[in-house]
């Protein structure tokens, strides 16, 4: 895994401080960098040295914590600890909302193919891939948040956990509907599996025979949630930014609208890193949910 | 979705990511080569796997619907004057957010411009970020997985890597850093900010279709009639391209169609975000984007664009489905 | 559950009046999308504890939907039973409801399958699997249950099998896959036991293994085993009876001597000119001419009649030949079985 997150932060860094051009352009709002704080970045980043050790002395920033400045003189690192919490709180819940629903829907419909539950399902985990989150976060926040008052339609200050639970449905919306998809498909296929058909032989009830197909099926469900992850933190930003939450993604959101290019960029490699151990965890976990590759 | 063999193998993880990476099929089946041998007394014409594909296609409703609907939207991208004869630059400010009547069925939004206008020429920036990421994406991403695939060996394992790196930025995430260090303006070209967002989005989605397309060639090129053409004489160019590359193409067009909806999706989110498709680039994700604080007041104006985006993506992700369902073998 | 209404154990012929196990005229059909496919058209044997039948038939004759259709375990759809009755220890299972039905299943028949590999689940461990008979038949807690599989993978000769209780499908040869599967089949005590194919995936000296296992096993539980499969060499050793199955029939049912040496059916006969004989060396290999029919479109009159060499015209025309007793013990259905008795063609 080492070499992805050397190959991949270096790709960052390269496409944002060393391609040919003004690396300075459109990163400090809508006016050009001041000169001091062009001069600060460049002895910072040592934008004047190799490209190679230019990306040295910038893993050796990030790991001691050193994720840059902005242009208004605020440390990155203070900015992504103040806001990560929310994420935390907001991620976690939506991960939790991804997997009941998700897999709870996925395994009505893979159990009866073909029936009314079925179909309902699959369009409308159709229709939610195929609206934009945005679309879906602003239509919640206006219908549930808004016209019904279900919910608030705006997360407040410390972003409370019940206020939480609007964007975090949002968050996991598209998530939750591939699960519920594959999960769907996983058990179809398992169900007509030989060893189902062994397990009804030897005269397990029902409930005992699909549970024989959805441990199966669960594995790669579980792996998914693990590579989907990214796309999640992506949903993130825009979800965190209609709901208002001080999250590392409204931190991005906002950031992208003041041309705040350090922190945009800062945070977006913190993010990648994060998905990069998950995916790890996810490797790590599906060893342990599949005896076949435990014993090769 | 073909189980892959696991028995003992390692845990390849180009089978989970290729099957259940995003946005494409969740699951795709790898459809044997042309024409099982049909062993009946009356043994009838050989079919091929898209014969049989398109005699399923053609009668199924899906397709059918979403066919029309991308043609129609097709035809609104390359020539919106069909659909409207209002300029949708002739934005008078009095008629500001002016709910839909008769002169303007959809209203108009906030700079007065007639929304209805600004919708059928928002097509076109969408489908032709759309068709044009996806053509890079098959490029590209074919290549090397075709060259992965076929070769093997350390090609393979420098391919790999390259693919494990890319993979690892997320297509929103890449694409906002993308596009933050590269950032365009309002004076920047039409043409210019559709291909940064078209590069953008290319350059983190080649990676899905390359494991696709490696998985597809590898498990072709160990099918008996390329060790034939091999021990024929045939150059490695030519068994590419007759007996691999046509074999292998479909799960890859299954993935390419419905990730076509996918990138839609993703520029219209990167407009909203304000990095991607600039003003004066007339886009549904900037009229959302611009709409959205008056949702109260005004939904006309940020609920035409929202349908109309939707039922895009909507319409390209049916398709792939129809598509992949009748190019499985199992559900024969 | 429990079974409470059944008995259980090595059945005892002398109670009944009839077999253990009486399939009566059974019938199976798959409705696809080429139109409805008779797979089982009025199939009848009978099998009695401690006897072993061999089914014996090639792929698609419908020998393994009728295996299934006894075990209630069909896909339903495509599959559906349309007619016949099976009749263990007397009780018609076809017209049990389904939840009584399982009572039967495991308990009082079991069945193995060809591939062990697909047939097991392979993420739980195989001592989870032979103990899931006994948690869920008789009540028993996991620890008790995996003691009784330890016990059952000694009995199949598992080696080492205390220390392997815990290991994966996959960790084991294909012989020993079938031998786990056998065990978790004989685990209650069943009075009948299906085996479809439990050779065929496997080398020919395991296969001998296997069949020795089996046919030992089946002294010592009073079985009646039912042995499917399409391999003459197979069957030769161990069955006591064979009804050979063309096309969703049976074609002809004897005692396996009268089989091998003086078969009534045509094609039964090319069959056995099929097997390749070490003393034919530099004669040209013998096969049946033609390919079985698509089940949708069975040919009119005899379905073997268009490979067939003894055919007529009545075998074209009219109804398929009856299944005719020959005598107590043989079976035949062909209009012309006295000329394939009497001599050679």
């Amino acid at each position: 895994m080492i070499p992805v997150v050397i190959g991949t932060t270096f790709i960052i860094f390269t496409m944002v401080w060393a391609l040919p051009g003004d690396p300075f352009a459109g990163k400090c709002g809508d006016r050009p960098c001041p000169p001091s704080y062009i001069a600060e970045q460049t002895a910072r980043y040592n934008l004047d040295d190799p490209l190679l050790l230019q990306y040295v002395k910038y893993m050796g920033n990030l790991l001691t914590g050193d994720l840059g400045e902005t242009f208004r003189g605020t440390q990155v690192i203070d900015e992504l600890a103040v806001a990560l919490p929310a994420t935390l709180k907001l991620t976690t819940l939506a991960i939790v909302i991804e997997i009941i629903i998700g897999i709870g829907a996925g395994v009505l419909a893979g159990l009866r193919r073909g029936s009314f539950m079925d179909n309902l399902v699959l369009l409308s985990t159709l229709v939610v891939i195929s609206i934009p989150i945005f679309v879906i976060g602003y239509l919640a926040q206006f219908i549930l948040g808004v016209q019904l008052g279900w919910f608030p339609p705006t997360v407040g200050r410390g972003a409370p956990w019940s206020d939480l639970i609007l964007p975090a449905l949002v968050l996991a919306s598209v998530s939750l509907a591939y699960v519920a998809r594959l999960t769907r498909t996983q058990l179809a296929e398992n169900m007509r599996a030989d060893y189902v058909r062994t397990a009804t032989a030897k005269g397990l009830p029902r409930r005992q025979v699909v549970r024989h197909a959805l441990r199966n099926s669960l594995i790669p469900v579980v792996t998914f949630i693990g590579i989907d992850f990214g796309a999640l933190m992506g949903g993130a930003v825009v979800t965190e930014g209609i709901f208002n939450i001080k999250g590392v993604g409204g931190l991005v959101f906002g950031s992208i609208a003041t041309r705040e290019g350090a922190t945009v960029t800062a945070a977006i490699t913190f993010i990648v890193i994060v998905f990069l151990l998950v995916n790890l965890l996810v490797d790590l976990l599906y060893g342990v949910l599949d005896p076949r590759i435990r014993y090769e | 979705m073909s189980e892959p063999t696991r028995l003992g193998g390692a845990r390849d993880r180009d089978n989970v990511q290729r099957e259940f990476a995003r946005a494409p099929a969740e699951d795709i089946t790898l459809p044997s080569p042309e024409g099982e041998p049909v062993p009946s007394e009356d043994v009838g014409k050989p079919r091929s796997l898209w014969q049989d594909a398109w005699d399923d296609l053609r009668h199924n409703k899906l397709f059918i619907i979403g066919s029309i609907l991308v043609l129609i939207l097709i035809v609104m991208a390359a020539f919106p004057q069909l659909f409207t004869s209002v300029d949708p630059r002739n934005c008078v400010l009095q008629n500001s957010r002016q709910p839909p009547s008769s002169e303007a069925w959809f209203g108009y939004d906030l700079q007065g411009c007639d929304v209805y206008a600004r919708t059928i020429y928002g097509a076109r920036a969408s489908i032709l970020v759309g068709i044009f990421t996806t053509a890079s994406v098959m490029i590209i991403g074919g290549l090397i997985g075709i060259v992965a695939g076929f070769f093997g060996g350390w090609v393979d394992g420098i391919a790999s890597r390259i693919t494990d790196v890319f993979l690892a930025l997320p297509l929103l995430l890449g694409s906002i850093l993308i596009l933050t260090a590269f950032p365009s303006s309002t004076d920047t070209p039409e043409l210019v900010v559709i291909g940064k967002v078209v590069l953008a989005l290319a350059l983190l989605g080649w990676t899905q279709l390359a494991r696709i397309m490696r998985s597809s060639v590898i498990q072709v090129k160990n099918q008996d009639y390329v060790s034939a053409a091999r021990a024929l004489g045939a150059s490695s160019s030519r068994i590419i391209g007759r007996h691999v590359l046509p074999n292998s193409l479909a799960p890859v067009i299954v993935v390419a169609m419905i990730s076509l909806g996918a990138y839609i999706s993703a520029e219209a989110t990167l407009s909203f975000l304000g990095i991607g498709l600039q003003p004066p680039v007339i886009s549904w994700g900037i009229a959302i984007n611009d709409a959205a604080t008056y949702v109260r007041t005004s939904p006309h104006m940020l609920f035409f664009p929202a349908v109309f985006l939707s039922v895009t993506v909507f319409a390209f992700i049916m398709l792939g489905d129809a598509v992949r369902d009748a190019l499985d073998p199992k559900l024969r | 559950m429990t079974v409470t209404d059944i008995t259980v154990g090595p059945g005892d012929g002398g109670a009944r009046d009839e077999p253990l196990l009486v399939v009566d005229d059974l019938q199976v059909e798959f409705r696809t999308r080429e139109g409805v496919a008779r797979a089982v058209n009025g199939v009848s044997y009978t099998v009695d504890a401690g006897e072993t039948l061999a089914v014996l038939g090639e792929s698609g004759c419908g020998k393994s939907v009728t295996a299934q259709a006894i075990m209630g375990i069909l896909d339903t759809p495509p599959g559906f039973v349309t007619g016949g009755s099976v009749r263990l220890d007397g009780v018609d299972l076809l017209a049990l409801p389904e939840n009584q039905r399982r009572a039967y299943r495991g308990e009082a028949i079991a069945m193995i399958f060809q591939d062990a590999l697909s047939a097991l689940n392979p993420v739980y461990s195989v001592g989870r699997q032979i103990a899931e008979m006994f948690r869920v038949h008789r009540d028993m807690s996991q620890k008790e249950g995996l003691v009784k599989a330890v016990e059952l993978m000694d009995l199949v000769r598992i080696p080492a099998a205390k220390e392997r209780v815990n290991d994966y499908p996959h960790q084991f040869s294909g012989g020993m896959r079938q031998r786990i599967m056998i065990a978790m089949s004989i685990a209650l005590q069943p009075q009948v036991l299906i085996a479809d194919e439990p050779t065929t995936a496997l080398d020919v000296t395991v296969q001998a293994q296997v069949m020795e296992l089996l046919a030992d096993l089946q002294d010592e539980l009073n079985m009646a085993l039912i042995l499917i499969t399409h391999d003459l060499g197979v069957v030769a050793d161990v069955a006591d009876r064979i009804a050979v199955m063309y096309a969703g029939r049976i074609v002809e049912q004897a005692p396996v001597g009268d089989l091998y040496h003086r078969p009534a059916h045509p094609y039964t006969q090319g069959l056995l000119r099929s097997i390749p004989r070490v003393d034919a060396k530099g004669t040209e290999l013998f096969a049946i001419k033609g390919l079985p029919p698509n089940l949708t479109r069975v040919p009119p009159g005899c379905s073997f009649n268009p490979r067939c060499v003894y055919a007529r015209d009545v075998c074209r025309d009219g109804a398929a030949p009856p299944l005719e007793q020959l005598s107590d013990t043989r079976a035949v259905a062909c209009h012309f079985y006295e000329e394939v008795l009497g001599g050679e063609q």
